[in-house]
């Protein structure tokens, strides 16, 4: 697999788009700084001084989770993988007021993987959520202060996810009867648009809004595993197919940046994400005489609070340090071990390193840090009630990241 | 160069940090939760019958195995410093076994779906691969023996091959005692056990309920070697050989748990099939015959004094069967000769008096076995042999032979009220005895009886519903109308733990009794 982006901002939202806002806590609606604009503001990409720039990079995300129960003993932690999330932006300046450019980039995924038969296992046992964003865009400068940009979003997207079936079925051997649903190609379109103003040479206003878009899966493969040949059993093995879809849910952003004293930049952005779309994850399987899934999330929008700093310490060195706050759209009984996140303090940092007048090599570096917490999900159906799931969550994620940006 | 460098220092960084794990204020994982309190649970040995080995559906596999109580508590002393437990793990999930290649137990109950549709245990299909006489070696932390009575612990030669055509010794201990000669309890003692569970003495009054009473009490008689399988065990034989139990393990045990006997009427196989299942619907246009025909015997049994055995079935509502009852005068003799007084011919009247000399209908005294339910109201083929050779015609013969209506159901099929007593005698002697053996050594006592006893009235619950005693879906019992179900064996786990943990100071966690299956077995077995 190229890429598949462990989890680790609120809900399944990867922020790694461009090393150097991730370096200043994942900044940049109002940096003109790079093709990194093409994510945070298209509307910036006029402004950018050379011809043609592009921006590659790819993230390694380390992600560990832990869980455990005082009250029964039981404790797991997840299996250590490392997601790639990864982008790549070009613009053209086609006049002083016009700029073309495009963008792939892979804000949302996820990937978890509990032991196998763990004690949360008729919720998950594991997860691999992928999307990749492609989008051409346009630039366009009103007036010297002022400029808008965006363009259409295509979509591709993939999941596969296993959960036990419920808490105890077994075949006749004992093994735990499972579901694995997988759906890809799975494809939607959206749109972005952004707006920056630009007062003073030393100050910007930074607009950005990334609309909603919702992954509808038609026919995917739903198998069931080791389920016992009767009857009397819920489902039987085998294949059918199944509906269902997935939020990547809209995402507004405001922030400024402010250049002072030659050699110091300070950025802001706030970002609101609208996860109150994300409703619950419903699995509509297609035969009749198989119940369909119904799993309430009932996710609520969220904040995220990003600061950064940069520092041109040499002519071909610029040092970044950056500071965020995640506000988690798990609200509490809902906190599913596909997703276990909570708040989170994000501390950032990097460089840039001209190597030649026209390749800088962009690093960033990000520790994730989420505070233990108490949690459960508590609207898992069984025998029409709803049994609780929860315990002790612990999990801190590592971000390395490299990058390229061109200018000629 | 400097770039290389950097690249370099950024990876190694990478890797330093995938190390770098989060940590709980207080980890499970690194026991800094739980403690152990005053006992020592790096050696825990189990000892008893079939509830101890995990037997479930009438046959011990692979995976009751798994689930049984001293495998779920060995998990959980895991926490405060218990070592590996192992069990005498069966070849397979189908159960029963062999004796050089015959096999001489079946395989587990399921419930499976039958011609008209209605769910009914089957034996799943498939040939048990346990072949008793290849012996494991080393020794096992589970020593539970299905069917082990009290005094089969102490017994040498219990786990001998050629012992167990003859009965002498049981197939389930062949498998792994560690010598021919071998005892269960020196078996245990000889690992040394520095925690031990014990819960033996359920064989020694189930056998006989099981039976439906057709063994002897044993009362009174001290000499466990003449005892049959049916027999309820002397209170004081079962006294002796418990506390000779103790002392053994305690002489390495820092300490143990002792758990006493549930009351047999509290499980399904004595509880599920009513004393009444006669309903009109089910008698048919025979009810007016049948009630004609006893009402000559009513008048019979009124004029010999015993009014209380006439049999009458409702046209309205439900009836009890006809049972034949040992604790009853037999007055077969006066019946026959009372019968020919009122007119009846000398042949029919000496089958009648035979037949009903000790006969009447059940009441809500009597407990029906779980598996009479599939013999009530079919034909008795021995009977209808023997009155078609006492000269009866074949038809007649056959009218005079259905189970529970015509033809008194046998000891086998009932535990009548004395019968009853006497295990409730019995249940209650041996209670005591754990209780105090307990007491004198300071040892964690289970009242397993109390613990059952509110499963069968009220049910416990837990976080996706209740566990009851009602057969097959209550969730506490297994197919087999006696042993636990994996949510069984769990919810008496957890009990072990609430009273290991006050006894011995220690506070090992229970476990979740909805993680553990309460559903009846299911499958066909075909792959």
């Amino acid at each position: 697999m190229f890429f598949a982006a462990a989890s680790y901002a609120g809900g399944y939202r990867v922020s790694t788009q461009g090393q150097r806002a991730l370096a200043m806590g994942h900044s940049g609606v109002a940096v003109v700084n790079s093709a990194e604009l093409a994510f945070f503001n298209p509307a910036g990409l006029v402004y950018l001084e050379n011809k043609l720039n592009i921006s590659a990079g790819v993230t390694g995300v380390i992600s560990n989770v832990k869980w455990q129960n005082e009250m029964t003993g039981g404790y797991a932690e997840t299996e250590k993988s490392i997601g790639t999330p990864f982008y790549l932006y070009a613009s053209y300046a086609v006049t002083e007021n016009l700029a073309l450019g495009l963008s792939v980039y892979t804000p949302y995924g996820s990937s978890v993987e509990w032991p196998t038969d763990w004690a949360g296992s008729h919720l998950i046992n594991n997860i691999d959520l992928q999307a990749i964003y492609i989008q051409p865009l346009v630039s366009f400068k009103l007036s010297e202060y002022f400029s808008v940009g965006g363009g259409p979003i295509y979509v591709t997207g993939a999941v596969n996810f296993n959960r036990n079936i419920n808490r105890t079925l077994t075949d006749e051997q004992g093994v735990r009867s499972n579901v694995e649903v997988d759906a890809s190609g799975v494809n939607a379109w959206g749109w972005s648009a952004s707006a920056m103003f630009s007062p003073t040479e030393n100050f910007r206003i930074g607009f950005n809004y990334r609309s909603e878009i919702i992954l509808e899966a038609e026919n995917g493969d739903a198998t069931f595993n080791n389920v016992p040949n009767s009857p009397l059993a819920p489902v039987s093995s085998g294949t059918v197919a199944f509906d269902a879809e997935l939020p990547m849910p809209a995402e507004l952003t405001v922030g400024m940046s402010y250049q002072f004293c030659d050699k110091w930049l300070f950025a802001f952005d706030f970002n609101r994400t609208f996860w109150g779309v994300y409703e619950s994850l419903d699995i509509d399987f297609a035969p009749e005489n198989i119940p369909d899934s119904f799993n309430p999330r009932n996710y609520k929008n969220s904040s995220t609070y990003r600061f950064g700093l940069q520092y041109a310490a040499l002519d071909k060195l610029d040092l970044r340090l950056g500071y965020y706050f995640d506000e988690s759209p798990v609200q509490s009984g809902y906190f599913a071990p596909e997703t276990p996140r909570n708040d989170s303090h994000g501390y950032t940092g990097g460089f840039s390193y001209q190597i030649t007048p026209k390749i800088a090599v962009d690093a960033s570096f990000v520790y994730l840090r989420f505070e233990e917490v108490n949690e459960s999900y508590d609207h898992y159906q069984e025998n029409g009630q709803e049994v609780s799931f929860g315990g002790t969550y612990k999990s801190n994620a590592f971000l390395p990241g490299l990058g390229v940006t061109v200018k000629l | 160069m400097k770039m290389k460098n950097t690249i370099k220092y950024m990876a190694l960084v990478a890797l330093g940090l995938v190390a770098c794990e989060p940590e709980f204020e207080n980890s499970i994982e690194e026991n800094e939760i739980y403690t152990n309190g005053e006992a020592d649970f790096s050696n825990y040995v189990a000892l008893g019958n079939s509830l101890t080995a995990g037997f479930a559906d009438n046959a011990l596999y692979i995976q009751g195995q798994e689930n049984s109580y001293p495998n779920i508590l060995a998990g959980q002393f895991e926490l405060v410093g218990g070592g590996e437990f192992t069990q005498p793990l069966m070849n397979d999930n189908l159960g029963g076994l062999l004796l050089s290649g015959t096999q001489i137990q079946g395989t587990r109950l399921i419930l499976d779906v039958d011609a008209s549709g209605n769910p009914a245990p089957t034996n799943i299909p498939g040939t048990p691969t346990t072949e008793i006489t290849n012996t494991l070696s080393g020794s096992f932390n589970n020593m539970g023996v299905p069917g082990a009575k009290s005094y089969h612990l102490v017994a040498e030669g219990y786990g001998s091959a050629a012992g167990v055509a003859v009965g002498q010794a049981n197939p389930y201990f062949v498998r792994f005692r560690s010598s021919e000669n071998a005892s269960v309890l020196g078996d245990a003692v000889a690992q040394n056990p520095t925690f031990f569970s014990l819960w033996i003495g359920n064989n020694d009054v189930l056998g006989f309920a099981t039976s439906g009473g057709v063994g002897v009490n044993q009362a009174g008689n001290f000499d466990p070697s003449t005892y049959g399988s049916s027999d309820i065990t002397d209170p004081n034989v079962f006294g002796q050989v418990f506390s000779s139990e103790v002392d053994a393990l305690m002489s390495s045990a820092s300490g143990g748990v002792v758990l006493n006997i549930p009351s047999v009427t509290d499980t399904p196989f004595f509880t599920t099939v009513p004393y009444n299942p006669l309903s009109p619907a089910l008698l048919g246009d025979q009810i007016t015959m049948l009630n004609a025909t006893y009402a000559q015997l009513n008048q019979a049994f009124a004029f010999l004094g015993v009014p209380e055995r006439s049999i009458q079935f409702s046209t309205s509502g439900a009836s009890g069967i006809v049972v034949r009852d040992e604790s009853l005068t037999d007055i077969s003799a006066q019946l026959t000769q009372v019968l020919i007084g009122a007119g009846l011919d000398a042949q029919t009247a000496t089958i009648y008096g035979m037949q009903y000399g000790q006969a009447r209908q059940a009441n809500e005294s009597d407990l029906v076995l779980l598996t009479s339910s599939s013999v009530i109201g079919t034909v008795n083929t021995d009977r209808v042999q023997e009155l078609v050779s006492l000269g009866v015609p074949q038809q007649i013969a056959g009218q005079l032979a259905i189970n529970g209506i015509t033809y008194p159901m046998e000891d086998q099929h009932v535990l009548t009220p004395s019968e009853q007593q006497m295990i409730t005698e019995a249940t209650t002697a041996f209670n005591a005895t754990i209780k105090a053996v307990a007491d004198a050594n300071g040892l964690a006592h289970v009242d397993a009886n109390a613990l059952l006893n509110q499963v069968a009235n009220g049910g416990i619950s837990y976080d996706g519903g209740s566990v009851t005693a009602v057969f097959a879906t209550g969730g506490a019992f297994s197919l087999d109308g006696v042993h636990l179900t994996p949510r069984g064996y769990a919810i008496v786990a957890n009990e072990i733990i609430k009273s290991v943990n006050s006894t011995y100071n220690s506070t090992v966690p229970m476990v979740n009794v909805g993680d553990y299956n309460g559903g009846p077995a299911i499958g066909s077995g075909v792959e």
